[in-house]
């Protein structure tokens, strides 16, 4: 059974045995002790050959030349340190770049979705492509339509925002979600004190229960364990906390600040404050789900396009044919993730990339040691090593390096998590649970192994093939006879400098990106602009808001803006929603209208969408944006003067492509109220501007007037020399002292706010330069590895060709050619490589084209230049060849 | 000598009673009188395989003239292979025998 059981020494024991018994039976028939010895010795045999035998047949000899293989390596690499800690380090950087990226890949594209059975998690999104509007909502029959659809097990709309929270140790701002009350049972997530809501709750209105996050326990309650029934005012109306989630439980949001949600509150969406529950109102984003089980999510999605083709038969006047009603269903993994997917998978392909010239690096090296071993191992050849057992030991030797470079690597990791946590934008989701866990583990296990293999391998299959004569003759050097190496070195040089080259124009690319966006005309002035926010509140019962209609709401405004132009430094000021806010007010935001052009009146619910400012007038002059036609908001049009709008150029090239927009008229629905309301008049237009992203300027916008609309979410923009530190503070006392209960926060400049919106971009951009930059040294020390070693090879050769004659600029221009070749066939190779790599990368360019010929040219000369640098010194060595110490040599 | 008949060799040379290598060896020359010469040293690795296999077991003990000898039994799957490997080599030998015999008819 277990053969090694036995060992070699009791083997070794019964030979020494059976020698002296049989010494012993030949001295016995005569022979003198001498003779008889020497007998049983020559009747045994050959004791060394049976004892290797007896070795031979044990079950692991290649365990054994494993361990014999891993010491003599680790015993070589302690010989050389140098060489040992520069293939070490490459290979750490490599291992431990490579596993931070695959941990941020891990925990954001792997496992987005913290909740049982993610796979059945969905996103419900009703579009209306006939009026080009995605992503319009849910009306409530449409919800309880679904609900009783026998698709799903639960339907969850669910709606956020800010809120004011009074009743814990300090007033606060807090984040908070709307939810029906089957969300936690749809998500499959427990409180970890007191209970969820009940699922078949149907209080009209809020259930005026509330369950809050592990966080806002601890930060605002002082980890209160009797918190359960503790009652807590939101926007001043009264709530009950009935349960505290857990520190895991993340909310499945689309932004890290949805994400980060802090208080989640039951309603059926039914009973006032929500609307009438009319098909026609789709007031309900985001809709959750979960199929039942069993459904795919594309048996799901079939069914689902049947049930909408019978509602929109059953109720033709709610679901116009133009309108073209359409119901998707969306992973919620890939609503989560959204567009990081695409910068996280260029970065860890780069990463990869990166940890690919790594190897070929190390590969050279291990080559070029492998080559001065020539000897050592043409010796051990003679001596009767198999070629099989020398390439072992060579791949042995590589493993080995890697394995370290893999743990020093994962150490640099673990030392530097806080600091790779740091630069990663916030907007990744599930940025908070990226740790180093098994699976990432595994995974740097795995990159190490074949990162190891890689490089051991290309010294293992040149191991022992060179001519043995000719080897040992080489005194010393031993290494030329093997031109086949040479031509492998040559290739690594040339695959490195054609992945640096790919990584290069990938970074060149994303550089040029993100300077055009940085220059790109905004059509606003950010600079010297401050943009704080406040709050009014939204009581449950309107009638209780002092703030419900425009001549209520106007006095405070006006009052707000007289004292905010007496704080020191503001020269300008204005106020809008948050939707006025440039860059800042994120995707998630419900700021698209419905609205009716005069001319082409449609029923609501085909009526087209566009994305509504409000705003005081003196808005367009603070952020210094264009007037193109008409005029501006003036203080005339207030809350008792007509309606009045004014819009961007795409918005009026959108509707009015050939007439004059200035006079025309439209319609907005109120939200919360169906009946439209009076016309209103386009009374300017104004350029477009970059407002809702960076990439995009043709975004049609409308803007409305703060006297004539009421709007909650209130930023206050000023501009001046505003001292950043004090302003909020002035600003909140002059707001406060004309309403006390109002919270004031959240003032950032305007810079900050475009520099946030580029984070990401930034991040993928220095990330992915930094890779190119270490790509790009890699490729220059590999070229001048080899060129150097083609040089020191041929000092012979040069020296007869100087002493023949030769001029020295000859023999320079001869060097710096073999390393150009070298460069050239790179360039050529990267350069195909790099065409396929930009065309991947289209989604995240802005400004250049995949295949822009600037970035393509200008990195390829500056990687041949880095070439030529790296040939110089080489060149320059050779051409100081003296002949007749070169002749000498040999 | 045949591949397998060393094996056989020492199973048969067994049957007697338990024995140690060169005991073996003896044995086999002595019962072939002198006809079959076994180089000592190949005895061993093949006394190892048969140990492996199971047909043999194998105990250190002190020999006739209190001398340490690892002595090797035969096992009841020894027995067993004995039987086979005998017959399968009757048949073999018989099998030569005919048609070395119809050559020379």
């Amino acid at each position: 059974m277990f053969r090694r059981a036995r060992k070699a020494s009791d083997f070794g024991a019964e030979i020494a045995a059976h020698i002296e018994l049989e010494t012993e039976r030949l001295k016995e028939q005569g022979l003198c002790d001498e003779a008889a010895r020497t007998e049983a010795r020559r009747r045994f045999g050959n004791v060394t050959r049976v004892q290797e035998r007896f070795y031979e047949s044990s079950r692991w000899p290649g365990w054994d030349h494993f361990g014999q293989d891993l010491r003599y390596a680790a015993r070589m690499l302690r010989k050389s340190p140098g060489f040992a800690a520069i293939a070490v380090l490459t290979i750490a950087l490599g291992i431990g770049a490579t596993t931070a990226i695959f941990s941020v890949v891990d925990a954001t594209l792997l496992h987005p979705l913290p909740y049982p059975h993610p796979e059945q998690l969905v996103n419900v999104v009703d579009d209306l492509p006939g009026v080009g509007a995605q992503d319009v909502g849910m009306s409530v029959p449409e919800w309880r339509d679904f609900q009783r659809s026998g698709i799903f097990e639960y339907v969850t709309p669910a709606g956020g925002g800010d809120v004011n929270l009074t009743g814990s140790s300090q007033p606060t701002r807090i984040l908070f979600a709307a939810v029906a009350p089957n969300y936690f049972a749809m998500l499959g997530a427990e409180p970890k004190l007191g209970r969820s809501f009940n699922p078949e709750d149907t209080t009209p209105g809020f259930t005026l229960e509330v369950l809050i996050s592990d966080r806002l326990w601890r930060g605002s309650f002082a980890s209160d364990p009797h918190i359960l029934g503790k009652n807590i005012r939101l926007d001043n109306d009264l709530y009950q906390i009935i349960g505290v989630m857990p520190a895991s439980f993340r909310d499945p949001g689309q932004t890290s600040a949805q994400r980060s949600t802090e208080l989640w509150a039951g309603t059926g969406f039914a009973g006032p404050p929500a609307p009438e529950p009319l098909r026609a109102s789709h007031f309900l984003a985001p809709i959750y789900a979960r199929i039942k089980p069993g459904l795919t999510i594309k048996e799901a999605q079939s069914r689902l396009d049947a049930m909408v083709a019978a509602l929109q038969k059953e109720y033709p006047q709610d679901y116009p044919l133009q309108s073209a009603w359409r119901v998707r269903l969306v992973p919620l993994k890939q609503t989560v993730v959204g567009d990081v997917r695409e910068s996280l998978i260029l970065l860890l392909g780069a990463v990869g990339l990166v940890l690919l010239i790594g190897c070929v690096n190390v590969a050279n090296l291990l080559l070029a040691r492998a080559s001065a071993r020539g000897r050592e191992m043409a010796i051990r050849q003679a001596l009767g090593a198999e070629r099989r057992r020398l390439a072992w030991q060579l791949l042995t030797e590589g493993l080995l390096l890697s394995l370290v470079g893999g743990i020093v690597g994962l150490a640099m990791l673990f030392c530097a998590k806080g600091l790779l946590l740091q630069i990663v934008p916030d907007s990744l989701p599930r940025l908070n649970e990226v740790t180093i866990n098994m699976p990432v583990l595994l995974f740097a296990f795995g990159a190490t192994v074949i990162a190891g293999a890689i490089f051991g391998l290309v010294p293992a299959l040149h191991a022992g093939r060179g001519n043995l004569t000719y080897m040992l003759k080489q005194e010393g050097r031993g290494s030329s006879a093997s031109g086949e190496q040479a031509r492998t070195r040559r290739a690594l040089v040339v695959t490195e400098f054609a992945l640096s080259l790919v990584l290069m124009i990938a970074a060149g690319l994303l550089l040029r990106s993100f300077a055009d966006l940085l220059n790109a005309q905004l059509g606003y002035d950010p600079r010297n602009v401050m943009a704080v926010r406040t709050w009014l509140p939204i009581p449950n019962d309107p009638a209780t808001d002092i703030y419900r209609t425009p001549p209520q709401q106007a006095p405070f405004l006006r009052e707000v803006l007289r004292r905010g132009r007496t704080l020191p430094g503001v020269e300008e000021i204005a106020v809008g929603d948050l939707a006025a806010l440039p860059l800042g007010h994120g995707r998630g935001d419900l700021n698209s209208f419905p609205f009716i052009v005069e001319g082409h009146e449609t029923s609501n619910n085909e009526a087209p969408l566009v994305d509504a400012s409000i705003v005081t007038p003196g808005y367009f002059h603070l952020l210094g944006m264009t007037l193109l036609r008409g005029r501006l908001f003036g203080e005339a049009d207030d809350e008792n003067a007509p309606g009045v709008a004014v819009i961007n150029e795409a918005f009026a090239r959108a509707h009015w492509p050939n007439e004059n927009p200035v006079g025309q008229h439209i319609k907005l629905p109120t939200p919360g109220n169906r009946s439209p309301r009076e016309w209103i008049t386009v009374v300017g237009v104004i350029a477009d501007a970059r407002t809702e992203t960076l990439a995009d300027s043709s975004a049609p916008q409308l803007y409305l007037s703060l006297y004539q609309r009421t709007a909650k979410d209130w930023a206050v923009f000023l501009r001046g020399r505003l001292d950043a530190v004090t302003i909020p503070a002035q600003l909140r006392q002059q707001v406060q002292s004309v309403n006390p209960e109002l919270p004031v926060f959240g003032a950032q400049t305007l810079d900050d706010v475009l520099s946030a919106s580029l984070s990401q971009r930034r991040f993928s951009m220095e990330i992915v330069g930094l890779f190119a930059l270490t790509a790009l040294l890699l490729a220059g020390m590999g070229i001048y590895g080899v060129i150097s070693y083609i040089v020191s090879e041929r000092t012979h050769e040069i020296g007869i060709r100087l002493a023949l004659g030769a001029q020295s600029p000859t023999i320079f221009r001869m060097v710096l050619r073999q390393g150009l070749g070298l460069a050239l066939a790179g360039a050529a190779f990267g350069l195909v490589g790099a065409l396929i790599v930009a065309h991947l990368m289209a989604g995240v360019l802005y400004g250049v084209r995949p295949t822009d010929p600037v970035t393509f040219v200008g990195v390829a000369l500056l990687l041949i230049g880095v070439a030529l640098l790296a040939c110089y010194i080489p060149a320059r060595r050779a051409i100081r060849v003296d002949p007749l110490v070169a002749l000498r040599y040999e | 000598m045949l591949q397998g008949t060393l094996d056989l060799l020492i199973l048969r040379t067994l049957i007697f009673g338990a024995q140690h290598g060169q005991g073996i060896a003896r044995a086999i020359q002595q019962t072939s009188d002198e006809e079959l010469l076994v180089e000592h040293g190949a005895l061993y690795p093949a006394l190892q395989r048969l140990e492996e296999r199971g047909w043999i077991s194998a105990k250190w003990g002190t020999s006739t003239n209190n001398r340490k000898a690892r002595f090797y039994t035969l096992t009841s799957a020894g027995r067993k292979q004995l039987v086979k490997e005998t017959s399968k080599w009757n048949r073999l030998t018989a099998a030569i025998g005919r048609i070395l015999e119809s050559e020379e008819g």
